[in-house]
């Protein structure tokens, strides 16, 4: 048999493979092809996927304008052919409300993500592996973050420096970073006296060096899966600041102030509200499924292997 | 000629359980040292004091002639290197074989990293095959010899050896024992060396050292183990134990 | 002497991503009243057959055999219940380390007595009473005390005795031990061997004796099988060890290291591919 070249399947798979990138490749394929065996996960990252899509297209995607209604003749008009998810009470169309909605609940989420997790990682991290006063001060700090519930700080710091979305990004990254830090320093204390550190400590690497290099790569996993799941809280607390006025200001078409302002209309009209507390519904239940199928195939423990 | 270790009193002590008490050793260079005992007697608490990963609270260590103190400089690691027990706990899960061995020499900035990485592994019996694997793709065997490799890859004159063959198969001992011998040969290293199994540290070790509940209990050649030529019984009870069980006794 | 555990042609298979894994390849044995030592190394199968007769093979393994029979009953086709009845009562497993197989939230001797009362119907005072009895008789010198202890509180060998005392109370006929010694001190060792010699003796058990290690079962059992890549290689008797005739065995023996014997290099086993068939 002459030499064929392997297929991309083989290539990934192989036990002999020949380059720091094979490796980091082959390992990834693994992660995914356990990830895929997941059909509920699948569906969490097609519905993200489809959220990301509406978001980066919105502009080609929406038949009609998010901020200008037709006040004249269309408004509170019932689901059907011109308005496919009817209108609300200033004539503007719900469906391209929702697509344009979108890009503010991405906006949303990738920010809190950003924000918090870095910080919590950090924190957690080094107060595991530095123990002593250090561990004690930090996550006495970690407390105190911790016990305010999303919403009471939110609105503590939009009274003081005025409601709009960005004030209640870092409002709810703010709240959102402690169990990050939980998380990071529980992972830490589980490797700090494993022989794999001790054996980089006998090398000369700096404490620094041993957090960064060696003990936040293995939190990160566990990460990624907590601030997955996560996310659909951050939505939800987000479109509570919304619904409340606090958080998005009209008329941008976050999910949640649609949802307040469609409360009148409940009874009669029911899609103003619904369709947007579906939509909130759908990309919460996508980011769950995600982050529990990102835990089944982040975690190597699980199933023959 | 300064010996290459040199413990003087050593008591190390974890909150209130007293680990090493009032320990003395002198390592030759070039000698190949043993420490034996069961769980609790204190061999591996020692080899971990000299490496800095215990907390000394009495005496002095001194290597090469060098009087330590309570914290150990980049020029220590270089001269000192420890392999440790456990092939499945030693290495980084993480981590490509190619990683574990790039550290140290990016840590201590060393210019040539792939032909050292290289050298490494075929020292050790490794092909350039297993450069890129992950720990978890490696026998217990190979995994040692990751760990052989990476403590021989800063180029020690000392290395302190924590029961670096229980956890394998017998005859992956045989061969990782014999990769010790000869890369102590080639390298003329320093070995202190830690176990439980008497025939084990016969074999790779000139002098060794009983100890019981972080003492002394009696320094011995290999060949008075042999002869049965001990003085303690605690170490004659050890000597009768490893010849195996006895039935109707 | 009639065999009270026949083994033909056992064989355990795991489905993995990149195939089927054999892990037992066809193994014939049977073992009377006596003491049987299976060696092998890692992954030779040989806790594979024990858990295999135990019936404790992982769900999603296939297991299968011509017989495997013990005392007339069809291991392969008993049912949970008379699992259930099997286990504890008729055979037995000590594990090797006492802190995974003993429940650490339970004192010692409630776990012995509740072992006891799932097979026996008997009285608390009465089951408490067997537990002390047991515990002395696996030469724990204070009963009592050790009694209330959590598993946690006590020593290895200290652990692996009174596991013993939880696997025996309810007098089995069979004993498996996987590994039982491994974990503990060698002069532990000798003790925890020298308790199971006088129990299998006394109770005219059968014993089956996992191991790795060649030299502690040949001189501990009666007839030793040697396993390798999943099959028997070579069963001979425990007093005829010298005399190996397979490869392997012979390799086995030669390349530990031993007092007096000053062999620089150590003779190293040279596997042949030929084995794996």
């Amino acid at each position: 048999m002459s030499d064929t070249a392997m297929t991309r399947r083989e290539w990934l798979l192989t036990d002999r493979p020949q380059s720091r990138m094979q490796a980091r490749l082959g390992r990834a394929y693994l992660t995914w092809r356990r990830f895929t065996a997941n059909r509920l996960a699948v569906v969490g990252l097609a519905i993200i996927l489809a959220l990301l899509f509406v978001a980066a297209f919105a502009p080609l995607l929406a038949p009609y304008s998010p901020y200008i209604g037709d006040l004249k003749n269309a408004r509170l008009m019932t689901p059907g052919a011109a308005y496919w998810l009817g209108t609300d009470d200033q004539g503007r169309d719900i469906l391209s409300r929702l697509i344009y909605g979108s890009r503010l609940t991405l906006q949303v989420v990738v920010l809190v993500a950003v924000i918090a997790a870095p910080i919590g990682l950090l924190v957690g991290t080094v107060s595991g592996y530095a123990g002593g006063w250090v561990d004690a001060v930090l996550m006495r700090i970690t407390d105190i973050f911790l016990a305010f519930p999303k919403l009471v700080l939110a609105l503590a710091f939009v009274a003081a420096l005025g409601p709009g979305i960005e004030n209640a990004i870092i409002a709810i990254a703010l709240t959102s970073w402690p169990p990050y830090a939980r998380i990071a320093r529980a992972e830490t204390l589980t490797v700090r006296s494993s022989d794999y550190i001790s054996a980089v400590k006998l090398m000369g690497a700096s404490p620094m060096r041993i957090v960064l290099r060696h003990i936040m790569p293995l939190c990160i996993s566990s990460l990624i899966v907590r601030v997955t799941l996560d996310m659909a809280g951050i939505i939800l607390t987000a479109a509570g600041l919304g619904f409340l006025g606090l958080g998005a200001q009209p008329p941008l078409p976050e999910w949640g102030a649609m949802i307040a302002s469609g409360r009148r209309f409940i009874l009669d009209q029911w899609w103003v509200a619904a369709a947007p507390g579906a939509a909130i519904l759908i990309v919460s239940l996508g980011f769950n499924l995600l982050g529990d199928g990102l835990r089944d195939a982040l975690d190597p423990r699980s199933g023959g292997q | 000629m300064t010996a290459a270790l040199k413990i003087d009193k050593l008591r190390v002590v974890y909150d209130d359980f007293v680990a090493l008490k009032d320990v003395n050793l002198t390592v030759n260079t070039g000698e190949s040292f043993g420490l034996v005992g069961e769980s609790g007697s204190g061999k591996s608490t020692l080899l971990r004091a000299v490496a800095g990963l215990a907390p000394v609270s009495g005496g002095t260590i001194d290597v090469n002639g060098k009087r330590l103190g309570r914290t150990r400089d980049k020029a220590f690691y270089r001269q000192v290197q420890m392999v440790f027990q456990d092939p499945y706990g030693s290495l980084h899960p993480r981590q490509t074989v190619d990683r574990l061995l790039l550290e140290p020499l990016a840590i201590h900035g060393f210019a040539d990293t792939e032909k050292r990485i290289l050298r490494a592994l075929d020292e050790v019996g490794l092909g350039s095959s297993f450069r890129f694997r992950y720990s978890h793709q490696l026998s217990g065997g190979q995994r040692q010899r990751v760990a052989i490799a990476r403590a021989l890859i800063l180029e020690p004159s000392i290395l302190l050896l924590d029961e670096p063959t229980s956890a394998l198969d017998a005859s992956v001992q045989a061969e990782v024992l014999n990769l010790l011998e000869q890369v102590r040969r080639d390298r003329k290293l320093t070995f202190v060396m830690v176990s439980h199994d008497l025939g084990v540290i016969t074999h790779m070790c000139e002098r060794l050292m009983v100890m019981q509940n972080g003492q002394e209990v009696e320094r011995l050649e290999a060949g008075d183990l042999a002869t049965r030529n001990v003085a303690q019984d605690y170490t004659r009870n050890l000597l009768v134990a490893s010849e195996g069980f006895v039935r109707g006794a | 002497m009639s065999a009270m555990l026949h083994v033909e042609d056992l064989r355990v298979d795991f489905p993995t991503r990149t195939g089927m894994v054999q892990a037992v390849r066809g193994v014939s044995f049977s073992l009377g009243q006596e003491r049987l030592g299976i060696v092998g190394e890692s992954g030779s199968g040989k806790s594979q057959t024990g858990r295999a007769i135990m019936g404790l093979t992982p769900e999603h393994a296939n297991i299968s055999a011509k017989r495997l029979e013990f005392s007339g009953i069809d291991l392969l086709k008993v049912s949970p219940a008379q699992r259930r009845e099997l286990r504890g009562n008729r055979i037995a497993m000590i594990l090797q380390d006492p802190k995974y197989s003993l429940d650490p939230v339970m004192t010692i001797g409630r776990q012995i007595v509740e072992t006891l009362r799932t097979h026996e119907k008997v009285s608390k005072a009465e089951a408490r009473e067997k537990a002390l009895d047991m515990l002395a008789a696996v030469q724990i010198r204070d009963p009592r005390r050790v009694f209330a202890l959590y598993p946690h509180e006590v020593s290895g060998g200290m652990g692996q005795r009174a596991m013993i005392a939880m696997m025996l109370i309810a007098g089995p006929e069979l004993l498996i031990a996987d590994e039982p010694t491994s974990a503990l001190d060698v002069t532990v060792q000798l003790d925890i061997l020298r308790i199971l010699d006088r129990l299998v003796i006394d109770r005219g058990m059968g014993l089956i004796f996992i191991s790795h290690d060649l030299r502690l079962v040949s001189t501990f059992c009666d007839r030793v099988i040697v396993m390798y890549a999943g099959r028997i290689v070579e069963e001979l008797k425990a007093s005829e060890l010298s005399q190996a005739r397979h490869p392997y065995t012979q390799g086995l023996l030669n390349c530990m290291p031993r007092i007096g014997a000053d062999r620089h290099p150590l003779p190293v086993l040279d596997r042949k591919p030929e084995w794996l068939l």
